[in-house]
């Protein structure tokens, strides 16, 4: 898939760094020992910026939901159409979720449900994003 | 001073407040609109700005009041959720001189505020209270309630216009890059389409319920139909065209499981309303319906897109909060117009407003059965987006037009029309109104 090349900014950098580092990391608050995603300046729940933190994940989870992309606003993936976009919820906290486009698995024939581990993906200017795939 | 957005004390959010202090002492009477246009041809008379006018003009005439009787506006600037001025194009200076332009070149073009409102309409000389409810109309609706019940304003105009351009929803801008912002790119990088996320609730719904997309059909062939008996919808004014389940079970995913039709079709449009005291409407030339109560959904997804549990605890919150505001309960609703812009999320709307005791995983059953204004249960007799294009305002307009018996063939016959609930846009996220043919 040709995906377009994310450009870190301030909030978001050390999601990007640990991907180029093949780390899956989540902002945390401490304070509330709640996950974060996506990222915000302050935590949803106390309302703080004070207490936030990134934390490693497993980079493990499962398949809750997915859709079929055949009319894609973006253009670097309209020549990919149809494509899969799944929601994969993280092991470590099932209100997490994390886009794929679940490389691998037939379009539209997505195992809701299934164990995914995530994979890093080179994107053309040599970001790294999470990706995932289908084990077992 | 420019024009503010509403305070969050305007807005009733959260659960036991009583009954709304104003209930039924605020009236809706005058309704207006302007022609229809799949796109903006250029001229300056079919701008938004230009059918922003149009509306107004018609929903003052309508009411039968002068127009120096109009003392407030409010509005949404937005004039568009998918189609911004494309960056780099020259602007249209004779467009932008044909009226008289605020600091914004593109006010009245690819936006709309009061300052340029009142500028181009000479014959408002007395309005003193400006305000935005922004989004859509549905909040413009219970910001001017709250501030006719506050006294802020005593006959207010409600406006929303929209613009459409040549091309294509989302297809420029950051969209047509090669990179996206990092934080942008955590959600945005898969290239899903505005309906993905109703798509996905839709298919935990199918599974979680054993329900199928094409129990949708019923629904909206009936809802096509209602628009097609709409003169003020696109589809009245130019394809009248009536849906078949082969059109609509045959359509094209643009994100399945959400089909070409469970999407709106953007339009250039613009509607308005006259909002007025309950005392002042008796004096008026039409009818006055009366509003109940308002709420809205603050409610947030705890990560990309709202689960199925989250829709659906937010929407019954929703439903509990219109029943309480307005001292009614589900029984007292004669006919529901909740948002359908995107079709497959209705029936959340339609399920948590607990309509003809419709519960969760039952409203796609329930429109296998007879739905339309003529008969017991009438949904969305407006017809919707899906019925009459992308406006977010037939709803409302529906609703007041049918507790003024002037509905014409989309009339509610087959109950009596008394009480009407309208409101979104979405599930999560949306402000809703109540309705009356009676103050009380």
């Amino acid at each position: 898939m040709s995906k377009q090349s994310p450009v870190p900014d301030e909030l978001s950098k050390p999601f990007w760094d640990a991907a180029n580092d093949e780390r899956l990391v989540i902002q945390h608050c401490t304070a509330c020992n709640r996950l974060i995603h996506p990222p915000r300046p302050a935590c949803d729940q106390c309302a703080s910026g004070a207490n936030l933190e990134w934390k490693q994940m497993s980079g493990r989870g499962k398949i809750y939901n997915y859709g079929v992309v055949y009319d894609c606003p973006i253009r670097l993936l309209q020549d990919n159409q149809p494509f899969n976009v799944a929601v994969v919820m993280l092991d470590e906290d099932q209100g997490i979720q994390m886009y794929s486009h679940l490389t691998g698995t037939p379009v539209d024939k997505v195992p809701v449900g299934a164990a995914v581990e995530v994979v890093f993906e080179a994107t053309p200017n040599g970001q790294k994003v999470p990706e995932w795939r289908v084990v077992g | 001073m420019t024009t503010q957005n509403a305070p969050d004390s305007m807005y009733r959010t959260r659960e036991k407040l009583g009954v709304w202090e104003h209930r039924g002492k605020v009236a809706a009477v005058g309704v207006g609109h302007s022609p229809t246009a799949r796109r903006w041809d250029g001229k300056p008379e079919t701008t938004v700005g230009a059918l922003a006018i149009d509306a107004l003009r018609k929903a003052i005439d309508d009411a039968g009041v002068s127009p120096d009787q109009i003392d407030g506006l409010v509005m949404d600037a937005t004039t568009t959720t998918g189609a911004p001025w494309p960056a780099g194009d020259p602007l249209p200076q004779d467009v932008i001189n044909h009226f008289n332009p605020t600091d914004d070149p593109l006010d009245g073009i690819a936006k709309l505020s009061p300052e340029w409102i009142i500028k181009n309409m000479p014959e408002l000389k007395n309005v003193k209270f400006t305000m935005y409810g922004p989004g859509c109309m549905s909040n413009a609706v219970v910001v001017a309630a709250q501030a006719v019940g506050d006294g802020l304003t005593s006959n207010c105009l409600v406006l929303k216009g929209w613009h459409n351009y040549s091309g294509r929803y989302y297809q420029g801008g950051e969209n047509a890059q090669d990179t996206i912002p990092g934080t942008r790119a955590i959600s945005g990088l898969w290239g899903t389409p505005a309906s993905y996320g109703t798509a996905l609730q839709f298919a935990e719904y199918c599974r979680k319920y054993g329900k199928t997309h094409d129990m949708m059909a019923p629904a909206m062939i009936q809802w096509k139909k209602n628009g097609l008996n709409f003169p003020e919808g696109f589809w009245y004014q130019h394809r009248p065209e009536e849906m078949t389940r082969e059109d609509y079970v045959n359509a094209r995913w643009v994100a399945k499981p959400a089909n070409l039709y469970d999407n709106d079709i953007p339009i250039m449009v613009a509607g308005a309303y006259l909002f007025t005291t309950s005392e002042l409407a008796k004096d008026m030339k039409q009818k006055a319906v009366y509003i109940l109560n308002h709420a809205s959904s603050r409610g947030r997804a705890r990560s990309l897109t709202p689960t199925l549990d989250e829709i659906q605890e937010e929407t019954a919150r929703t439903g509990r909060k219109l029943l309480e505001g307005a001292g009614i309960t589900a029984d007292d609703i004669s006919f529901e117009n909740m948002y359908d812009g995107f079709a497959l999320f209705h029936q959340f709307h339609l399920e948590g407003l607990g309509f003809r005791g419709i519960k969760f995983g039952e409203a796609l059953d329930f429109y296998q059965t007879d739905i339309s204004p003529e008969g017991p249960n009438p949904i969305s007799p407006s017809g919707g987006n899906v019925g009459s294009g992308r406006s977010r305002f037939w709803m409302h307009t529906d609703c007041i037009q049918q507790l003024q018996g002037r509905a014409g063939a989309r009339a509610v016959t087959g109950v009596k029309p008394e009480i009407g609930v309208s409101g979104g846009p979405m599930p999560m996220g949306g402000n809703f109104t109540v309705w009356s043919a009676t103050p009380d």
